[in-house]
């Protein structure tokens, strides 16, 4: 395989981008299956436990390598194809109704993209780091994690920023799921609407009524009374 | 009908160009879009002033030359319809209309509303065709195809080369027209021979020309006069990553 050509050629990095993409929807999936374990009415042992292991476990810690591996090839694709594509165009349109012949979403993803990175940074601040770096949260053995999911969850705004968030994300997924079999030439005419139709169910239903289900269910105190 | 144009006027590759005003009164709602602006000229060479410069030929829909991006949308307002195609109809009495020529780098404007769109040709000049020799026409059935295959390949050879996907796409991508182009041959037995030398050629020449990348947005297909499927860009990106592979 002639793999610098490749990954230097237009479609090379589009299949990049989808990969990294795809990958990281595995992640979520991952992701969402550890979050529903705070469902139990166990007072979050079987949370705590995951988190415990997750941070503890070789295989996982060696996957967490790929996975910022994968984020940084994203933007750094991204970046680089946004900036040809604006290039692609000197002088613009007086006025261009591309509203009409394609969807908002499909056509900024670099913006829902941001936004969603700002959200990891802020995401990763606030539970991933400290625990990650000091197997504690919230300071000397005062919460375990699901304690501290709670008291994040009491926060309106950041339950707010959260919601608003998991939103954005479900729209990016929405066109990227999609998109990201397409560059991957995974797609025909007989399976186009499926999976159009699979992209939007693991965006919206998945994705987006998985994840925001926490914040919203934790704050309104109809989830995590036992812990 | 009475009509205001906003036409972009450039007098060569080199000038700035701007859009002049155009009052343009008693105009028909039978009249093809063209007409319109035959008849715009006419008046124009009447006062010795310059006509506006635009591609055009068949005025039949097939050829794909006429090329003007009306109202903010590649061939105006009606879709599958070429500029030759769309009529006067379709713009109500006393509107203002804005026509502008594509807009891309790899489509630099020569003069008014015409384009040079030679990028095309240097895209199919680096692989779009069969060079083995194929003979004449076969017995009916003597070579079968899969009937499949056979639409699929029409559907891909319908593209005109206009340049309406590469007009309407946010990132000047001309993802549609190559994988039109790769999608038509890569189906039928005559293709096979250079299938992956193909694909990877006319990709490479598609980023040299300067257009941008595909993000599957879509507008390139709700664009083109002859309705070229999203199908064969997903076509394409397996043509080009299987080619790649077997390298």
């Amino acid at each position: 395989m002639n793999l610098e050509q490749f990954i230097n050629s237009s479609l090379g990095r589009k299949t990049v981008m989808a990969a990294t993409g795809l990958f990281l929807c595995v992640f979520l999936v991952e992701h969402l299956y550890g979050n529903l374990l705070l469902f139990f009415n166990d007072g979050g042992v079987a949370f705590v436990q995951y988190s415990h292991d997750a941070v503890h476990s070789i295989i996982i810690r060696s996957i967490e390598v790929f996975l910022f591996v994968a984020i940084l090839l994203h933007i750094v694709q991204a970046t680089y194809l946004t900036r040809q594509n604006n290039n692609a165009r000197p002088v613009k349109y007086a006025v261009y109704k591309v509203g009409e012949t394609s969807n908002w979403f499909s056509r900024n993803m670099g913006i829902t993209g941001s936004l969603i990175f700002f959200f990891i940074v802020v995401h990763l601040w606030q539970f991933f780091l400290p625990y990650r770096i000091t197997g504690e949260i919230g300071g000397e053995g005062q919460m375990n994690v699901a304690q501290a999911v709670k008291l994040a969850f009491q926060n309106g705004w950041y339950v707010s920023l959260y919601v608003v968030s998991v939103a954005i994300l479900s729209f990016h997924l929405n066109h990227g799921f999609q998109s990201a079999f397409r560059s991957l030439g995974l797609n025909s005419r007989k399976h186009a609407q499926l999976l159009s139709l699979a992209g939007s169910f693991f965006a919206f239903i998945i994705v987006g009524v998985g994840f925001a289900s926490f914040p919203i269910l934790f704050y309104f105190g109809i989830a995590g009374s036992t812990i | 009908m009475n009509l205001t144009l906003k036409v972009w006027r450039q007098k060569n590759e080199k000038d700035k160009g701007a859009f002049v005003t155009y009052q343009v009164d008693g105009i028909s709602h039978e009249m093809s879009f063209l007409e319109m602006f035959d008849v715009l000229n006419e008046r124009l060479i009447q006062k010795n002033e310059e006509p506006i410069a635009f591609d055009h030929d068949c005025r039949e829909g097939i050829c794909g030359m006429c090329s003007m991006f009306i109202n903010g949308r590649a061939h105006g307002p009606w879709t599958r319809t070429t500029v030759c195609q769309l009529h006067m109809r379709a713009f109500k009495d006393g509107e203002t209309i804005v026509i502008e020529p594509w807009r891309a780098k790899g489509f630099p404007v020569l003069k008014d509303l015409m384009v040079d769109r030679s990028a095309f040709d240097r895209i199919i000049a680096a692989g779009g065709f069969v060079s083995v020799n194929t003979g004449n026409p076969q017995d009916a059935n003597c070579l079968p195809v899969p009937k499949h295959d056979a639409d699929e390949s029409f559907s891909a050879a319908s593209c005109i080369g206009c340049g309406a996907c590469v007009a309407s796409c946010k990132n000047s991508s001309a993802m549609l027209f190559v994988a039109a182009k790769v999608s038509q041959l890569a189906l039928l037995p005559q293709g096979q021979v250079e299938r992956k030398q193909r694909a990877l050629s006319m990709v490479a020449q598609m980023d040299a020309e300067g257009f941008g990348n595909c993000t599957n947005t879509g507008s390139c297909e709700a664009e083109c006069p002859k309705g070229v499927s999203l199908t064969h860009i997903a076509r394409l990106n397996r043509e080009y990553l299987m080619a790649n592979i077997a390298e």
